[in-house]
C-alpha cells in the first residue's frame, strides 16, 4: 500500500514536471502576402491537418499561417498562462469546456457557426468541426482464426482466453499523460462497468502506454502491438488509406463508442480575432460537409447516419468539467492504476 | 348644426383604451412571472447540484473526500448554456474548486439547508447555492461547505423570450379587443340609429307615434317623441279643422250675398248702380271660391292622411267636372272640347275631384274671352294622364315649381283675383297618390298657353 502511495505522488509529480515545461512537438509555417500571420495552438498532428491549412492558404493567400502541435494538456495550461495565439484546437473537449467555462475564450458568431447543431457549439465560445469515434484496432493476422470482438464483453474473452498472443503487445493511452486519452477513459468508466474489467485484463497482459494515437498507430504498423483500444479512429483510417495497408482491422464498439468532437476556441488574448474566426468558419464548413470522404477527418454529420444505436458525441456541457477535478482525478488514476499496472507493481 | 363628437368613436377609444392597459398588464405579470418561474428552475438545479455532490462526503484515511458526481454539473447544463463555477471547503480549508468564488455569509448557512445568494464572478452576475455538512475525521466533526454557482445569462435569455413571446400575444390580444370593441360600440349604437331612420323616412304629413321596440335606456326618448308628435298632429288637426270651419261659415253667408246682389242687379235702375253690383257679385264670387279653396285644402290635408284606393275612371271624372264647369265657361264665351280614352286609377275620388277641378277652374279663369280649352284624357307608359290646354297668356317664365307653393301667384295672374292655393291642393293630391303635376308653356302649331299634366299611376 505504502509502495503504491509512492509510486502515485512519483507519477503525478512527474506528470506535472512533465507538464511545466511545454513541448513543441511540431510547427509548420505558410508565409502570407499581406504580413497578417494567424498563430494555431493544436493538437492535431501535422500529417492530418495540413489539407485543411493547405485548403485556407489557397481561399486566404494574404493571412500568413503558424501550426504548432502540443499535447492537449499542454494546450490548456498555454491558454491559460496567455501564449500569444489566436486559435486553440484540441480533442481534449473537457479543457477546451473548462477554458470557456472559465472565462479564456472569446465569443464568436457568424452564419457558419448558426449552422451547426446545438451539440456541436456552447455560448459561442466553443466549437465542434470534426466527430471522431474512440476505435479498437487490431491486427488482422493476429485474431485472423478467431471471430473479430464488436463488444467490450467479447474483447475481454479473447484477450483473456488468448493471453499468449496479446502479452506484451496491446496498447491503449496512458490517461496520465494524454487528455484526450482520460477523457475516452473517464467517458467509458461513466459509461459502464465493463471498462474497468477489460483495464484489468489488458493490465495482466502487461500493456503498452502510449502519449497519442499516431504513435500507436506506428506500433501497430510496424508489428510491434496486435492490439490497440481506444484509438482516434480518424488516425487510423487515415494512416491505412495512406500505406494501402490491409493488415489492420479498425472495430466500432457496437455496445458503446465514445465520439470526440474536436472543438475550436479563439482565446482571450487572440491578437487576430478575425482572422481565427475565418479560420473557424472554414473549418466548420468542411465539418459540415455531407460527405464524409476527400478530408482526413470525418465530419460532423457523420454521427446522424451512424448505425449503431449508441453512437453519440460526448456532450459539450457543464458535466466534462467533473472529471478535471483533482480530487475525482487522484480517485480516478488510483483506480487506473490498480487495474492497469498490476504487473510493473507486482513485479518488486 | 355640427354634431359634437362621436358616441361611437369614443365609446370605441374607451374601449380599446381599457384593453391597452389590460394587454399591457397581463404581458408585465406574464414577464414577472416568466423571471420567477426560471429563476426557481435554476435554484431547485442549483440545490440539487449541490445536494448530490454534498451526499458523496465522506471521511477517507483521516481526510475528508468526495467524488464530483457527472450529473452534479450536467443538470446544471440541462437548463441553460450557463457557465458554472463550485467549490468545496473542509474545515476552513479549500478541498477543491474555484477559491476566490464568493461564498454565502455563514449566518445563513443552516446545517443541512441549501442557501442562495446572487453575487458577481468571473465578470458576470451569478447566482450561488450553498449547503454545509458536518463529516467526522478521525471523531472530530468536520463542517464542510459545498457551493455551486451558475451565470444567469442563459436563464435570463430564456426569460426574456418568454418575455417577448407574451408581448407578442398581448399585442394580438390587444388587436383583437379593438376590433371587437369597434364591433360591440356598433351594435349597442344600431338601436339608435335605426330610430333616427325611422324618423327621417317618414313623408313629411306622416304624424303617427314611432311604436317602436327599443331598448330601456332609449324608451324614454321614443315615449317623448311619440308625444311630440301625438301634440303636433294634435294641432295640426285642430287648425285644419278651424279653417273648413271658418270657410264654410264665411261660404253660407256669402251665398246669401250673392243671391240678394243679382236680385238686385235685375232690379236696378242706373249703369252706375247695375255695375257695382257686377262688381260685388264678381268679388263675392272669387271670395267663395276662395273659401271653396281653403275648404278643399282642409279636406285634402285630412283624407291624405288615411287614403283610400278605389278604382277610379278619370275620364269620367273628367267628364263630370267639365260639365260642372260649362256654364261659367259659356258666360265668357270659352269652348271647351273633351278627348277622352279610358284611364283607371286607384285613389280618392272626391280628392281627384277637386284636383282636376282645380285646374279647370284655372284654365277657364287665365283664357282669354272666345278662346278653346282642351282637355285629353289618356294612359302612356302604365300611367294616366288629364291635360289641360288653354289658349291664354301661359305661365310666364320662371320656375314653375314656385307656382305650386301656397298663395304663391304667377306673373301673369295679376290682372285676376285668386287665393293661389289651386295648384298647391292640385300638387298634394297627385303627391298622396304617387303622382305628379306636370306644368309647361305650349308653343306649338295649336298655338301659345298653359299646359298642365295631372300623371298618376296607372291602376
Amino acid at each position: 500500500m505504502r509502495v503504491a502511495h509512492l509510486a502515485l505522488w512519483l507519477i503525478l509529480s512527474l506528470w506535472s514536471v512533465a507538464s511545466a515545461q511545454s513541448r513543441l512537438e511540431e510547427r509548420h509555417v505558410l508565409e502570407g502576402t499581406s504580413g497578417r500571420v494567424l498563430r494555431i495552438l493544436s493538437t492535431a498532428d501535422l500529417d492530418v491537418f495540413a489539407p485543411y491549412l493547405a485548403a485556407f492558404a489557397a481561399e486566404n493567400p494574404a493571412i500568413g499561417l503558424d501550426y504548432s502541435v502540443v499535447s492537449s494538456a499542454d494546450l490548456e495550461r498555454m491558454i491559460r498562462e496567455g501564449a500569444g495565439y489566436d486559435l486553440a484546437l484540441s480533442s481534449a473537449m473537457d479543457l477546451q469546456f473548462q477554458l470557456a467555462n472559465d472565462g479564456f475564450a472569446l465569443r464568436y458568431q457568424s452564419e457558419a457557426t448558426q449552422a451547426l447543431p446545438d451539440w456541436a457549439r456552447w455560448r459561442g465560445l466553443i466549437f465542434a468541426f470534426t466527430a471522431e469515434p474512440a476505435v479498437v484496432v487490431i491486427a488482422r493476422n493476429a485474431v485472423a482464426d478467431l471471430t473479430i470482438p464488436t463488444t467490450r464483453r467479447d474483447l475481454i474473452s479473447l484477450l483473456r482466453d488468448h493471453p499468449d498472443r496479446f502479452e506484451g503487445r496491446v496498447g491503449t493511452y496512458d490517461v496520465r499523460e494524454s487528455g484526450l486519452g482520460y477523457l475516452f477513459a473517464t467517458q467509458d468508466a461513466r459509461a459502464t462497468e465493463a471498462y474497468w474489467r477489460l483495464s484489468e485484463v489488458m493490465g495482466r497482459l502487461d500493456p503498452k502506454l502510449y502519449c497519442c494515437s499516431g504513435a500507436m498507430v506506428d506500433d501497430l504498423s510496424s508489428g510491434d502491438l496486435v492490439l490497440a483500444y481506444n484509438v482516434l479512429g480518424s488516425y487510423a483510417r487515415e494512416r491505412l488509406a495512406r500505406e494501402g495497408s490491409d493488415d489492420l482491422v479498425v472495430v466500432e464498439m457496437q455496445d458503446f463508442a465514445n465520439v470526440m468532437l474536436r472543438t475550436a476556441i479563439v482565446p482571450r488574448q487572440a491578437g487576430a480575432p478575425d482572422l481565427a474566426g475565418r479560420f473557424i468558419d472554414h473549418l466548420v464548413e468542411i465539418g459540415l460537409r455531407p460527405d464524409p470522404a476527400h478530408w482526413p477527418l470525418p465530419p460532423l454529420s457523420g454521427i446522424g447516419n451512424a448505425a449503431a444505436p449508441s453512437f453519440g458525441p460526448i456532450r459539450l456541457g457543464p458535466g466534462l468539467m467533473v472529471n478535471l477535478d483533482w480530487l475525482n482525478r487522484r480517485n480516478f488514476f488510483r483506480a487506473w492504476e490498480n487495474s492497469i499496472r498490476q504487473t510493473v507493481d507486482a513485479a518488486p | 348644426m355640427t354634431p359634437q363628437g362621436s358616441i361611437l368613436r369614443s365609446l370605441t377609444l374607451l374601449l380599446a383604451g381599457v384593453a391597452a392597459v389590460l394587454s399591457i398588464l397581463s404581458w408585465l405579470i406574464v414577464s414577472d412571472f416568466a423571471r420567477r418561474a426560471v429563476g426557481r428552475a435554476q435554484d431547485n438545479v442549483l440545490a440539487a447540484s449541490v445536494t448530490s455532490i454534498a451526499e458523496t462526503l465522506r471521511a477517507e484515511m483521516g481526510e475528508v473526500q468526495l467524488e464530483l458526481p457527472y450529473s452534479a454539473f450536467s443538470m446544471l447544463g440541462a437548463i441553460s448554456e450557463d457557465r458554472v463555477f463550485y467549490r468545496i471547503v473542509a474545515g476552513g480549508r479549500l478541498l477543491t474548486g474555484y477559491d476566490d468564488l464568493p461564498g454565502i455569509a455563514e449566518g445563513d448557512l443552516e446545517i443541512g439547508r441549501v442557501a442562495f445568494a446572487t453575487d458577481d464572478y468571473a465578470g458576470e452576475t451569478v447566482r450561488l447555492a450553498s449547503a454545509t455538512r458536518i463529516v467526522a475525521v478521525g471523531g472530530d466533526p468536520v463542517p464542510v461547505t459545498v457551493t455551486v454557482a451558475q451565470t444567469r445569462a442563459g436563464i435570463t435569455q430564456v426569460a426574456s423570450d418568454l418575455s417577448r413571446r407574451a408581448a407578442l400575444i398581448s399585442v394580438v390580444f390587444f388587436c383583437i379587443a379593438v376590433l371587437l370593441s369597434a364591433i360591440a360600440a356598433r351594435a349597442s349604437l344600431r338601436p339608435l340609429s335605426d330610430i333616427a331612420g325611422a324618423v327621417a323616412r317618414r313623408g313629411p304629413s306622416d304624424l303617427r307615434p314611432l311604436h317602436r321596440r327599443a331598448p330601456s335606456e332609449l324608451s324614454p326618448l321614443i315615449k317623448a317623441l311619440d308625444r311630440l308628435i301625438l301634440r303636433l298632429a294634435e294641432s295640426v288637426r285642430r287648425s285644419e279643422d278651424f279653417i273648413a270651419e271658418a270657410a264654410h261659415r264665411i261660404r253660407t253667408p256669402l251665398t246669401t250675398v250673392r243671391m240678394q246682389s243679382e236680385l238686385a242687379l235685375r232690379e236696378a235702375d242706373t249703369d252706375a248702380d247695375r255695375e257695382r253690383l257686377r262688381r260685388i257679385i264678381r268679388a263675392v264670387d272669387e271670395s267663395s271660391r276662395s273659401a271653396g279653396q281653403l275648404l278643399d285644402h282642409a279636406t285634402v290635408a285630412f283624407r291624405a292622411e288615411d287614403l283610400v284606393r278605389d278604382p277610379v275612371d278619370l275620364s269620367q271624372l273628367a267628364r263630370r267636372c267639365v260639365e260642372s264647369i260649362r256654364p261659367t265657361a259659356q258666360m265668357r264665351d270659352i269652348g271647351i272640347s273633351l278627348r277622352t280614352d279610358p284611364a283607371p286609377v286607384r285613389g280618392d275620388a272626391v280628392l281627384l275631384d277637386t284636383a282636376v277641378r282645380n285646374v279647370l277652374d284655372n284654365a277657364v279663369k287665365y283664357s282669354p274671352q272666345a278662346t278653346d280649352v282642351l282637355i285629353v284624357v289618356g294612359q302612356s307608359e302604365g300611367e294616366s294622364f288629364v291635360r289641360v290646354r288653354d289658349e291664354g297668356p301661359g305661365l310666364g317664365t320662371g320656375d314653375f315649381d314656385d307656382l305650386t307653393e301656397r298663395f304663391r301667384r304667377g306673373p301673369t295672374a295679376v290682372d285676376h283675383v285668386g287665393s293661389g292655393l289651386g295648384l298647391t291642393i292640385t300638387r298634394d293630391v297627385l303627391r298622396a297618390h304617387g303622382g305628379r303635376l306636370v306644368l309647361e308653356n305650349c308653343n306649338d302649331e295649336e298655338g301659345n298657353g298653359a299646359c298642365v299634366s295631372l300623371i298618376l299611376p296607372s291602376g
